[in-house]
């Protein structure tokens, strides 16, 4: 078994208009940016992106708004240094915004990749996020249904790949990736360096492959927030 | 009137009152911005762990300018560096720790606070892009959920309430609020002042704030060293 693909084009290359994509990452920490200029590249429309935020500057997910790409944005925090691309795009009513709490959001993606369709967790009771929830009490206390996220594709990214998609992160680069890789019918993984079966200590493996399909090595993968500084647009 | 800038304590004063409260051994998240701060005043002696929601635990102290590595980041996206200790896990795990109870302090920041413990943070509900974070999960687990915050509006309206009127965060979550001008707990939903600045009168205090004040013992002076780095 070996889940490499030679090229990024051919790693995006059948995810269809419409699409439902998680993408890993914490603002820049994370971000396959890679596979995400990929994906702009391949011309995917009408896209739902499920992330923790909604891109910075004009690269990453930034430049799949500033593309028109995407329809809808799930995510817990739309802001960063530089939020004007998907600032602008929601102010004129050009893209849909589904707000969720961070850990909701962690938690509603793992419950996706887990087989478990709601849960009820105390985050959220009595805002404004909970309207229109199922309330239940539990030892006293008012607990929101929360239901699973799962997506079409998961565009992750790792440190290290085995060919049997085995993977490592780097630092707080992990953020959102392993729960991201366990939800999506497909799930695509750069990695900096794909290594040969037995190099990576069956200790160390953070996503086992069973929850990945596809992995490309992307060498010196790009950080968003030196693309920023360097003031980068995509494409 | 009396002059509230020449008497207030400085957010680095607020947030060394805090760190004073943060017992050996507990395992602590500090909010975006301001409550950041708190880690710069640990007491002597003590050792507190930080949390940080995106997947960090025990971390060190902000790299030299060029010296950052991105995938090390906490909350704010400011870099972070990596000590003996530091543990890194991924999100699902990282709100484990949230919302499961085992985080002794959160500490936040806050629009409104009201005398039951409700807490407005994230939306002012004038309209522009709403963005939650961790907020709603980190006021729901923590042992201890506090606040720090100037006393009053930057127009002078109180930020302690009767009842929140901004978008709420949590529903009776807080459970101690260190002010610019005091210390005030949240005890069966009244506000207990505890300690207070002595430039400041007990009558001159309740009218800053929107909800009675009550006492349970002696208001004790609440003094913070002048000259904090």
């Amino acid at each position: 078994m070996d889940k490499t693909l030679p090229s990024l084009a051919e790693a995006v290359a059948g995810i269809p208009d419409g699409a439902t994509i998680m993408i890993g990452g914490f603002g820049g920490s994370g971000a396959p940016i890679e596979l995400i200029h990929a994906l702009i590249d391949q011309g995917a429309k009408d896209l739902t992106v499920i992330n923790n935020n909604a891109g910075n500057g004009h690269v990453g997910i930034a430049a799949l708004i500033e593309q028109k790409r995407v329809r809808k944005m799930i995510c817990s925090f739309p802001r960063s240094a530089d939020p004007r691309v998907f600032t602008e795009a929601y102010l004129a009513g050009e893209i849909e915004l589904e707000i969720v709490p961070q850990g909701t959001l962690a938690e509603r993606i793992r419950a996706g990749g887990a087989g478990i369709p709601a849960f009820y967790t105390p985050t959220s009771y009595g805002t404004d996020v909970a309207n229109g929830k199922a309330i239940g009490t539990f030892e006293g206390r008012e607990y929101v249904q929360e239901r699973w996220l799962k997506a079409d594709y998961a565009l992750i990214k790792a440190e290290e790949a085995d060919p049997h998609g085995n993977l490592t992160y780097r630092m707080a680069a992990r953020n959102f990736n392993p729960v991201m890789a366990t939800a999506a019918t497909v799930t695509i993984a750069q990695a900096s360096k794909i290594v040969e079966l037995g190099a990576i200590d069956p200790e160390h493996v953070i996503t086992p492959g069973i929850f990945v399909n596809h992995i490309i090595e992307v060498p010196n993968p790009a950080q968003e927030e030196v693309l920023n500084r360097e003031g980068a647009v995509y494409p | 009137m009396i002059d509230l800038d020449t008497i207030k304590l400085s957010n680095a004063q607020i947030a060394w009152r805090a760190a004073q409260d943060i017992e050996d051994g507990a395992y602590v998240n500090l909010g975006i911005g301001f409550p950041e701060m708190v880690a710069r005043f640990q007491p002597e002696g003590r050792e507190a762990i930080f949390h940080t929601e995106n997947g960090v635990l025990d971390f060190g102290k902000a790299p030299e300018k060029g010296d950052e590595d991105w995938d090390c980041i906490n909350a704010g996206k400011k870099a972070i560096t990596i000590k003996p200790g530091t543990a890194f896990f991924h999100h699902a795990d990282s709100f484990a720790m949230v919302r499961g109870g085992h985080l002794d302090v959160a500490i936040l920041g806050a629009y409104q606070i009201a005398q039951n413990g409700d807490l407005a943070n994230w939306s002012t509900g004038k309209g522009g892009v709403p963005a939650v974070g961790g907020a709603m999960d980190l006021v729901h687990g923590a042992k201890r959920v506090a606040v720090l915050t100037d006393h009053v509006t930057k127009k002078g309206d109180p930020k302690l309430v009767a009842a929140c009127t901004m978008p709420l965060t949590g529903v009776g979550c807080v459970t101690r609020i260190y002010t610019s001008l005091a210390l005030i707990d949240v005890v069966d939903g009244h506000f207990v002042l505890r300690e207070k600045i002595p430039a400041i009168s007990f009558d001159d205090l309740q009218a800053l704030t929107g909800a009675p004040l009550h006492t349970d013992g002696e208001v004790i002076d609440l003094i913070c060293p002048e000259e904090l780095a």
